[in-house]
């Protein structure tokens, strides 16, 4: 349906760079894709718009003529400005003030406001050492309030005691009462999720600013918005002034559109980004990584950090110290399988890895998906553990019991076995090499070949 | 818990639904007016369009198909604001009117199941809440189960809906397995001769493996007691998501066998035009929208008056 940005950005630079010298139609036509590179994905139309006209400016200039090698020229320009409008740099909470400091999180429904708000409890508790009060002045939503006292408990922060039938407003004076004499630092303020149209609510929650003068109020962003990003900006911004963006699901496979659009909009850094369901899984917005990632260098970082999440260190020191001394096994073949399961499948790792187009085409030329690792794995459990240790003893009678039992057939057996023996005979090789090679070839090196 | 907007006066059904749907339709009619202030169809014209069907979440690929029919047809000729809309709008309607389709249990099932699912705050707990409620007044015996075991206080979320509709509730433990608390639903809905079962399930990204493992042994569990539930397995889309809704009916679809779509918050400026890609690439029955937060809020899916508002005819 849809190309990831990075995939096709990647394209079209790749012709770009493959020229010598770049004419203002070249990035013209360049900028033309970008455009419609960006509109899929989502990020909103009025900024895709001054994105493309501010770039289109910087790039047809001196600076790109007479670059060496103006592709790369306009790459650098365009993720230059993409950094500047996410903004330069990752910007902490304001916490300053005569304590308790208010911050007030507000956002549409199903935004995430109550998790992210729990989650930003529990980072100030652990990482500030700040003593935080939380109070849920959703009176909407049913067990809105019983949620975040859940959730309180599970980040070992405080919430302000529940009141049936107590207005929000009032459940904000409350806790700011209960944060003054209680000696707190801070205090968060989850409001119901509201509709920008929605003219009493938004009045509701501009009356819980008054009341509160919160240090920050924090606009609650689900990553997935469309077009509407925008228009929820736009309204926020004017009756609520948010001091800051949290950006929830950035774990999801997105690219970030609504990150740029929400900062183009709204003028407010992008503070935080929930980056999946634990309490910490909060993490400081790098403006940087997320233009990178969008414009095709691959999210490198990001993927590191999500194998060092999902890969067992021990079974990784294991599986090295066995590929060093040359005993790689069906087992360690079958783990490997896993591993990659866990981690999202061959689409989840291709998302963060620059290239991707060209690793995907060889992919499918190849016939190698997800399935195919299921498959793979199947036969791998359908041996006997003598088998899986010497592969040698597999005869025409033991693959035939093999295949059925995996549901599989003769050849596919063959074919496993045969990638199997190449790959042993690669590790062995590797075992012995310095580890620079295996860096210069990658995971493409180690991934078999049908 | 008090609805305190679900009290008081409130206007038509009808008028509801418009006034919903009109705001998702304001920007987009302002773009074809502004568009159309020549009277001629150009190319300036079309590329106007294109970008109002993009503004309305359409994606790229699908405003482009659209706008290239229009570009044959009618490139060059005399037309008002209101006819272009209103072929647009026909397109649109003719590609969705096929597809809409009201959940429609089949009495002979004791229980007819449903699953829900979908990401993570899409209004999933509160669509069923609404479903409840509206197959309760048809006169059916409703059991719902909160296989939601992970989300803090999503139980009693749905427990409060569960006691609004007046509906069977089943939950298990918080953290619990989620097929587990399936099964005892279904067990007791059988052996309550229970006409309907409504099963929540957690919000989950497309993109955790593990989670999406989680959903589709919620189905293999119901099909161990009953080989042909879930009889309908409702993916509820988010009006505010862009095109990342493509790719989430994509994989729930692989999992779980997505038998239908609701699309929920329409009652924002959100248009939900991705729907129309959806539309075109899973050929999936639309079987409701959402409008609002109380019960009355959820309303059968119409081809013609969804593309009508979003055209802005």
């Amino acid at each position: 349906m849809f190309e990831a940005l990075t995939e096709r950005l990647g394209q079209i630079f790749e012709g770009l760079t493959r020229r010598g010298a770049l004419t203002e139609s070249d990035v013209t036509a360049a900028l033309r894709e970008v455009r419609v590179a960006l509109l899929e994905a989502d990020v909103a139309l009025p900024v895709v718009k001054k994105f493309i006209d501010e770039v289109h400016a910087k790039a047809i200039g001196t600076d790109v003529i007479r670059s060496v090698t103006p592709g790369q020229m306009v790459v650098k320009v365009v993720h230059d400005h993409l950094v500047q409008t996410l903004g330069a740099e990752a910007d902490e909470l304001r916490l300053a003030g005569a304590p308790p400091v208010a911050i007030l999180m507000v956002g549409l429904q199903g935004s995430g406001k109550t998790t992210t708000t729990a989650k930003i409890g529990f980072r100030l508790k652990e990482r500030d050492r700040k003593k935080v009060l939380m109070a849920s002045l959703d009176t909407q939503r049913p067990a809105a309030q019983e949620q975040l006292k859940v959730l309180g408990e599970q980040a070992g922060v405080p919430t302000l005691p529940i009141i049936a039938g107590e207005m929000p407003v009032d459940i904000a004076r409350r806790a700011l009462t209960a944060a003054r004499l209680g000696g707190y630092d801070i205090v968060l303020l989850d409001t119901a999720g509201r509709l920008h149209v929605d003219e009493a609510l938004m009045a509701e929650a501009a009356a819980v600013a008054d009341v509160s003068q919160p240090a920050e109020t924090l606009l609650v962003v689900d990553a997935l918005t469309g077009q509407d990003a925008v228009k929820v900006a736009e309204r926020f911004t004017q009756r609520l002034k948010p001091t800051g963006v949290v950006m929830t699901r950035m774990d999801g496979d997105v690219r970030g559109g609504a990150a740029l659009s929400m900062r183009a909009v709204t003028g407010c850094p992008i503070k935080l980004i929930g980056v999946g369901e634990k309490m910490d899984a909060l993490d400081q917005f790098h403006p940087a990584r997320v233009a990178s990632r969008i414009l095709g260098m691959g999210d490198v970082v990001s993927l590191v950090e999500k194998a060092a999440e999902t890969i067992d260190r021990d079974e990784a020191a294991k599986l090295e110290a066995r590929v060093k001394s040359g005993k790689f096994d069906m087992n360690d073949l079958a783990q490997q399988f896993r591993q990659m399961r866990k981690m999202g499948g061959m689409d989840g790792l291709l998302a963060y890895l620059p290239g991707v187009q060209k690793a995907k085409a060889q992919l499918a030329a190849n016939k190698i998906d997800d399935r195919m690792l299921a498959r793979q794995e199947a036969i791998i459990l359908s041996m006997t553990k003598t088998e899986r240790k010497n592969v040698k003893l597999l005869n025409g009678s033991r693959k035939r019991r093999i295949a059925a039992g995996s549901g599989t057939s003769v050849p596919e057996v063959n074919r496993l076995v045969k990638q199997f023996i190449q790959m042993a005979d690669v590790m062995k090789k590797v075992g012995r090499m310095d580890p620079k090679l295996l860096r210069r070839h990658g995971i493409p090196g180690l991934i078999p070949r049908a | 818990m008090s609805d305190p907007r679900g009290a008081g006066v409130r206007p038509g059904l009808l008028a509801r639904l418009k006034a919903g749907l009109a705001r998702s339709a304001s920007t987009f009619s302002d773009a074809i007016a502004s568009a159309l202030g020549s009277g001629r169809l150009d190319q300036a014209t079309l590329d106007q369009l294109e970008e109002g069907l993009i503004a309305a979440d359409l994606g790229v690929p699908t405003a482009a198909a659209l706008i290239a029919g229009l570009k044959e047809e009618r490139l060059g000729k005399e037309a008002s604001a209101d006819e272009v809309r209103a072929v647009l709008a026909g397109r649109i309607a003719a590609r969705l009117a096929p597809l809409a389709r009201p959940l429609a249990p089949d009495p002979a099932r004791k229980p007819h199941v449903i699953l829900v699912a979908g990401v993570n705050g899409t209004g999933k707990t509160t669509t069923i809440g609404k479903l409840a409620a509206r197959f309760k007044a048809e006169g059916h015996r409703v059991v719902l189960a909160a296989a939601d075991t992970f989300r803090a206080a999503a139980i009693e979320q749905l427990k409060v809906w569960s006691d609004r509709a007046g509906a069977t509730f089943v939950a298990g433990a918080v953290g619990g397995d989620p097929a587990g608390v399936a099964f005892e639903a279904l067990t007791r809905a059988m052996a309550e001769g229970a006409d309907i079962l409504i099963v929540d399930t957690a919000g989950r990204l497309q993109n955790k493996a593990a989670l999406m493992e989680e959903l589709a042994k919620i189905v293999r569990v119901l099909k161990r007691l009953e080989p042909s539930a879930p009889h309908d397995v409702v993916l509820v889309l988010d009006a505010t998501t862009g095109q990342n809704a493509i790719g989430q009916v994509e994989v729930f679809q692989s999992v779980g066998a997505v038998s239908g779509l609701i699309m929920t918050k329409l009652d924002g400026t959100a248009r939900g035009g991705v729907l129309v890609a959806i539309a075109e690439k899973f050929k999936l029955p639309i079987h409701a929208i959402g409008v609002g937060e109380t019960i009355e809020d959820l309303q059968p899916f119409e081809a013609d008056s969804f593309a009508r508002a979003l055209t802005g005819v």
